[in-house]
């Protein structure tokens, strides 16, 4: 029974990985770029929804809404400004940008939002659900992360593979040379993947809010890292990977944590990072990239 | 050459005016500007741990200000400054410097353990004295120049063991400690070792890293099916926060005690106060207590910053009035470097008894260890209640 138990909080941890991980696999697939700011959206995104439902008393899904705006806005304005100039550089000084501009938006919230930890109220409706005689409870928010993790999976495989805009993101992520000789705007493209990126930190902010309701200028930075490791292992560029790249890396969390040790858990995930990649590099879903000379 | 003649010139001008002052009365300096006494603090005003730093800033410009409507320190007015840390080691180090250049003669700070370890090493080896109002860890006050108003990690870890102990409130307890924070681990150590043959067992011992501090469930769950009836959390309140916040949702209610660093979880911003409703916390000070001391400091507090003082603020208004009781007993004044001070005051600190807001009849031992008795608090409608 305890195992079931310590399945069900892994999955419910994952869950909030993979939806962060959704948004660090699909700007790396196409604009090839770690977005390491992406944590610090995710932030920026649950104080934005603090905001709006503490202090102006908005619903919890429009807030929830606005927010993800917000968001896309800042992603944008971030890659409009931070990214761009980059284009032409090597990967190497856009990945210390990225730093940059996650350790502005962290010193940003703490300007605007000061420093002392904010308690964040659920925006999940319906309370958790019992099996079991209430041995095992499943709650609210990890059943809400689970499926808006799936309904944003599909949207975004739909997107990708069946509109023109999806199909120019592929062309990009591809061959971002070629796609330029057919005619693809790739500026717009890669605004474009940042803005849907951006707006997926929005409601994974709120989810991850809503699931450890504190919320500190770093509440986006570990779990930040965490997701990274779960896209990675995931095959980062993969959609589907990053969703069981998450899962797999909650689920083994909480395990380690349950039966081997609570402070070597991180170790062990971290060590499942380096193996993974030592023996598959391009993670569990992720193609394999041969490059030709 | 020129460069140690003028040293020497200016050395010989400040013994002058050293000279005159102790000729003059020294009750008629007060009024003299280039007089006065610089005192520094150290602490976090942001970042995780702001409100502890931002108590202390708060409590300390109180006792100063107080200070300076009446006699002084010895006579002479106090000029304070406050420096942020953000509860970094690196920071709280620099901070100490630019208080160094801008002339401090006595430091209150800082206010967390870890900073303040960093910051003892330079203290010392310069010599100059400090108190630290709430750095609990043990090695704060390793070097003899180091003082602190509240009680030890260690202590605080012993007296949590005593206090359920002889109150009875429990017979299977489980503990949750941070195993990467030096204050959590050292109460942790302590409340262990010092639960041996005591009429309670303790049936878990869990732990979490900074790194992994936002899902409690594993740990609860096994505390849980251990069948703890009291859940000891020696860490700070934004853990905390979480963690009853998850034992709620999964339908398990013990007692949960904890020790200084839960002081702060009721002014967290939006924060659900029913999660904390029965919460039990070691501290030496309670706002709601009536003696008039308490009562004084909280309405000087409350109308100057709006917010109830938590026990930061406490240790960090006695601190002032440890210095002054200290200072006065070897009748020391601004114009002696800081090295003369804290000779003098590392000295006079053993020899007084004060009576503060956190204790009364407060004395201090060679190691800079403060012996007053520990108090306990419990968390009742959203405010502190004292527990006899």
């Amino acid at each position: 029974m305890s195992f079931i138990v310590n399945l069900v909080n892994g999955i419910s941890l994952g869950s909030v990985y993979a939806i962060i991980a959704l948004g660090y696999t699909m700007v790396y697939g196409i604009a090839k770029m770690l977005n390491f700011a992406h944590g610090d959206v995710i932030m920026i995104g649950g104080y934005i929804t603090f905001v709006f439902m503490t202090d102006m008393g908005i619903s919890p899904i429009l807030a929830t809404f606005l927010a993800a705006i917000c968001c896309t806005v800042i992603g944008v304005l971030v890659e409009n400004i931070a990214y761009r100039p980059l284009r032409g550089a090597n990967s190497l000084s856009v990945l210390i940008t990225a730093i940059g501009v996650s350790y502005f938006l962290q010193n940003i919230a703490l300007l605007i939002f000061g420093p002392n930890t904010k308690s964040f109220r659920s925006v999940v409706p319906f309370s958790a659900v019992k099996f079991f005689d209430g041995k095992l409870i499943v709650s609210g928010e990890s059943i809400v992360t689970i499926v808006v993790c799936i309904i944003i999976m599909i949207l975004l495989t739909l997107f990708i593979n069946k509109t023109k805009l999806g199909v120019a993101m592929l062309a990009v992520s591809e061959d971002r040379g070629a796609s330029i000789l057919m005619g693809i705007n790739v500026n717009k493209t890669i605004a474009l993947t940042f803005a849907i990126g951006s707006f997926l930190a929005g409601i994974a902010g709120v989810l991850l809010c809503s699931a450890y309701p504190t919320l500190t200028p770093t509440t986006g930075a570990m779990p930040g890292i965490k997701a990274f490791v779960a896209a990675v292992i995931g095959g980062i560029g993969s959609i589907s990977g990053a969703f069981f790249g998450g899962i797999l890396l909650g689920v083994l969390e909480i395990l380690s944590r349950a039966y081997i040790s609570s402070q070597l858990s991180d170790a062990i995930v971290f060590s499942l990072l380096i193996i993974m990649l030592s023996v598959k590099p391009q993670g569990l879903l992720g193609k394999m990239n041969i490059e030709k000379v | 050459m020129k460069k140690i003649l003028s040293l020497v010139m200016c050395f010989i001008l400040t013994f002058s005016i050293v000279a005159c002052g102790s000729k003059a009365s020294v009750n008629e300096n007060i009024n003299e500007e280039s007089e006065v006494f610089k005192i520094g603090g150290i602490g976090p005003t942001t970042g995780g741990a702001a409100i502890y730093g931002t108590a202390v800033k708060n409590a300390i410009q109180i006792a100063v200000d107080e200070l300076n409507e009446g006699s002084g320190i010895n006579g002479y007015k106090i000029d304070f400054r406050f420096e942020d840390d953000e509860h970094d080691v690196e920071k709280a180090v620099n901070a100490y410097n630019t208080l160094k250049d801008w002339g401090m003669k006595m430091l209150i700070g800082t206010v967390t353990s870890s900073p303040c370890i960093g910051v003892a090493e330079e203290t010392f080896r310069d010599n100059m004295f400090q108190i630290t109002p709430s750095g609990s860890s043990q090695e704060c006050t390793t070097n003899p120049n180091v003082f602190r108003v509240c009680f030890s990690d260690p202590d605080q870890g012993k007296a949590s063991a005593e206090y359920i102990s002889s109150h009875n409130i429990a017979t299977k307890v489980g503990v949750i400690y941070d195993a990467s924070d030096v204050y959590s681990s050292y109460i942790y150590d302590t409340f262990v070792a010092n639960s041996k043959g005591l009429n309670y067992e303790i049936v878990a011992e869990e732990s979490f890293t900074a790194d992994s501090k936002t899902d409690f469930t594993t740990q609860l769950n096994k505390i849980k099916n251990a069948g703890a009836d009291l859940v000891f959390l020696p860490f700070y309140y934004s853990e905390a926060a979480l963690v009853l916040n998850q034992a709620n949702a999964m339908d398990y209610h013990p007692t949960f005690f904890s020790c200084d660093g839960m002081d702060g979880i009721l002014t967290l911003d939006n924060f659900d106060k029913s999660l904390a409703e029965g919460v039990m916390l070691l501290t030496p000070f309670a706002a709601d207590a009536t003696d008039s001391l308490t009562k004084d400091f909280v309405a000087k507090y409350q109308s100057k910053y709006g917010d109830i003082p938590n026990q930061f603020a406490a240790d960090a208004y006695d601190a002032v009035y440890i210095i002054k009781a200290a200072a006065e007993k070897g009748n020391i004044n601004p114009n002696m470097s800081y090295g003369e001070i804290c000779d003098v005051l590392k000295n006079t600190m053993t020899e007084i008894t004060v009576d503060g807001l956190t204790g009364k009849n407060m004395q201090w031992n060679q190691n800079g260890e403060p012996e007053k008795e520990a108090k306990a608090v419990v968390i009742s409608n959203g405010a502190y209640k004292v527990l006899d």
